[in-house]
């Protein structure tokens, strides 16, 4: 059952050989026994996931069993669950009980889904190797010395790990897709607005989109389907009907499923500073996407270098307004002493946030402040309209795009904790994903020298999930990389 | 480009962030790295561009004036730092 896919869950609950019960008992058993080597929780919920467990039960026997009913998973962090310790990876929140649920967690109640725990993440999801948490890093299963990559690190590595079937995520500049590379499972970002940010906590709100991991794109679906939909207390949660993100992959797969499929590949995402061994299993996978009936053609993203930058005024200048909000007034940390207001501001906050944190909210107040307004953060937005442009011309010449996610595989913990913009720049293909604001996922595709896992890079046109993840699922049909476990979790 | 403490230091108080010397010191330096980073944007020529604030051009949606939350005010308030008679209390502000 550890191993099951999704399908064999529902199969299996639904045929009453095992409970919900019994099933989120059995997994949140093995988070009990991984999770001091992993870190990957913050907060473990038993009490709440068995009473969640014992509902879905009662519901599949009333055959009123949806698609999740029963099913374990495990939220990031920073989507706010009532009664639930929400920390956002920050001392900031270390006592933030929040007092409403996040529109997710909210759909995913009403799913039946059995929420375990709280994933660890970088502190407000301002990260890539999940190194930036207060409650300590979350570590690779395949490695524990090496990084679950960020800022979604914990929801990664406990789906690797399986101390849960499937997890969500937030994506602001790469954060479900690169540490699901590097770890080895599946995650999907959907297109900006597909999900809405309703008690998810705000890092840079022009970006962050909700996304959703587990082993597979199939698994993935049903995930993806039940976060997604309009809501309008969200005001950039787009009105659009429901879609069923699984719709594509129940049809037959014959010899060539991808037959006549395009897929781009950008020059620029093929150069140098991708890892030999990266390059070599990316190659590998689109060798065979073009057994299963794909073309490949080269497209160019000239403007994808300038994402970096254009991202680190742009996402800072935002964090520093959304961040603004925690004064230790109304929640979270309050310094013990202080002297005038302003006082218990700027210790509230010098204690509450970490060195990672501080660093982005005072790039950003620089960003806007005044007379820098426009040499920053409006060349950075031009430069995201030349990067949002790049993709459409793009995908008038193909279906999709695909390169590699990460350009190496997981680094060892520490070894890039004192040099910021080093860590910045391992997230070289997935920033300008988010800037034009297209839906992305990253699916496994072989291992590197070292052992560890390297992702393929999917990027879609707006609104293409079902293919995405149709795509990724050919692949899988015909793989079974997505089938490789960790030890411990075989 | 290359920030002076001072310049840290008067950005630290815009952002309510106490930074004590040695810490002005150290984000210096980190931020001088960031900035290198960012610089690299002055290089293109974005004449005429457009900027884009928003991957999806929406207009404002509008709702009805209707009321849709009900008063959960002593739930919030539990969670503050410190509270009193519905208020939240802060060091005093007017003499």
């Amino acid at each position: 059952m550890i191993n099951a896919s999704l399908k064999t869950l529902r199969a299996a609950l639904d045929a009453r050989q095992i409970s919900s019960v019994e099933l989120a008992t059995l997994f949140l058993d093995r988070i009990q026994a991984a999770n001091p080597a992993l870190n990957a929780f913050i907060t473990v919920d038993r009490d709440g996931a068995l009473a969640a467990a014992r509902a879905a039960d009662e519901r599949i026997a009333a055959g009123q069993a949806g698609p999740l009913t029963g099913i374990p998973l495990a939220h990031k962090d920073l989507f706010c669950t009532e009664g639930v310790l929400t920390t956002c990876g920050s001392r900031m929140l270390a006592n933030f009980v929040s007092p409403y649920d996040a529109h997710v967690v909210a759909q995913l109640k009403a799913a039946g889904a059995v929420c375990l725990g709280k994933t660890n993440m970088d502190e407000f999801a301002m990260g890539s190797s999940n190194e930036n948490s207060w409650y300590g890093p979350a570590r690779n299963p395949w490695n524990t010395a090496k990084v679950p990559g960020g800022s979604s690190g914990g929801s990664a590595a406990a789906v690797a790990a399986r101390l849960a079937p499937i997890a969500t995520g937030t994506d602001t500049g790469g954060s479900v897709r690169q540490p699901a590379a590097l770890t080895g499972i599946t995650g999907i970002k959907p297109t900006y607005g597909v999900v809405s940010r309703y008690g998810m906590i705000a890092y840079a709100s022009s970006l962050d989109q909700g996304g959703a991991f587990a082993a597979s794109a199939e698994d993935c679906a049903p995930l993806l389907s039940a976060m997604a939909g309009f809501d309008p207390r969200d005001s950039t949660s787009l009105e659009r009907p429901a879609e069923d993100y699984a719709r594509l992959l129940a049809a037959p797969a014959g010899d060539k499923p991808l037959a006549g499929l395009r897929i781009g590949l950008p020059r620029e995402f093929f150069g140098p500073g991708m890892a030999d061994d990266v390059r070599a299993a990316v190659e590998a996978a689109l060798a065979h996407y073009r057994a299963l009936g794909a073309i490949t053609v080269d497209v160019d993203l000239p403007n994808a270098r300038l994402a970096i930058p254009a991202y680190y005024v742009i996402a800072p200048a935002e964090a520093s307004s959304n961040l603004s909000r925690f004064d230790g007034v109304r929640y979270g940390h309050r310094a013990a002493e202080y002297g005038d207001l302003n006082d218990m501001y700027c210790k509230s906050r010098a204690e509450g946030f970490g060195e990672e944190v501080k660093r982005r909210i005072l790039v950003g107040t620089y960003v806007l402040s005044h007379g820098y307004y426009d040499a920053y953060y409006l060349q950075a937005q031009k430069l995201r309209r030349l990067i949002a442009e790049d993709f459409r011309a793009a995908f008038a010449q193909c279906d999709l795009i695909a390169g590699p996610t990460s350009p190496t595989t997981a680094w060892g913990i520490g070894e890039k904790t004192d040099d910021p913009v080093q860590m910045y720049l391992s997230d070289i293909y997935t920033i300008a994903v988010n800037l034009a604001g297209l839906p992305g996922l990253s699916q496994p595709c072989g291992f590197g020298a070292d052992g560890l896992p390297v992702g393929l890079q999917l990027i879609g046109d707006y609104f293409s999930e079902a293919s995405l993840l149709n795509a990724a699922h050919r692949y899988q049909q015909a793989t079974d990389w997505h089938l490789r476990r960790p030890e411990g979790a075989a | 480009m290359s920030l002076s403490n001072e310049q840290v230091g008067h950005v630290a108080r815009l952002a309510r962030i106490a930074l004590t010397e040695a810490e002005t010191e150290a984000t210096r330096r980190k931020l001088d790295g960031i900035f290198g980073l960012i610089e690299q944007m002055q290089a293109v020529d974005t004449t005429g561009v457009e900027p884009m604030s928003h991957p999806q051009e929406l207009a404002t949606r509008l709702r009805e004036d209707a009321v849709i939350e009900t008063d959960r005010r002593a739930a919030f308030q539990a969670i503050a730092p410190q509270t009193e008679a519905g208020l939240y209390l802060v060091p005093k502000v007017i003499e």
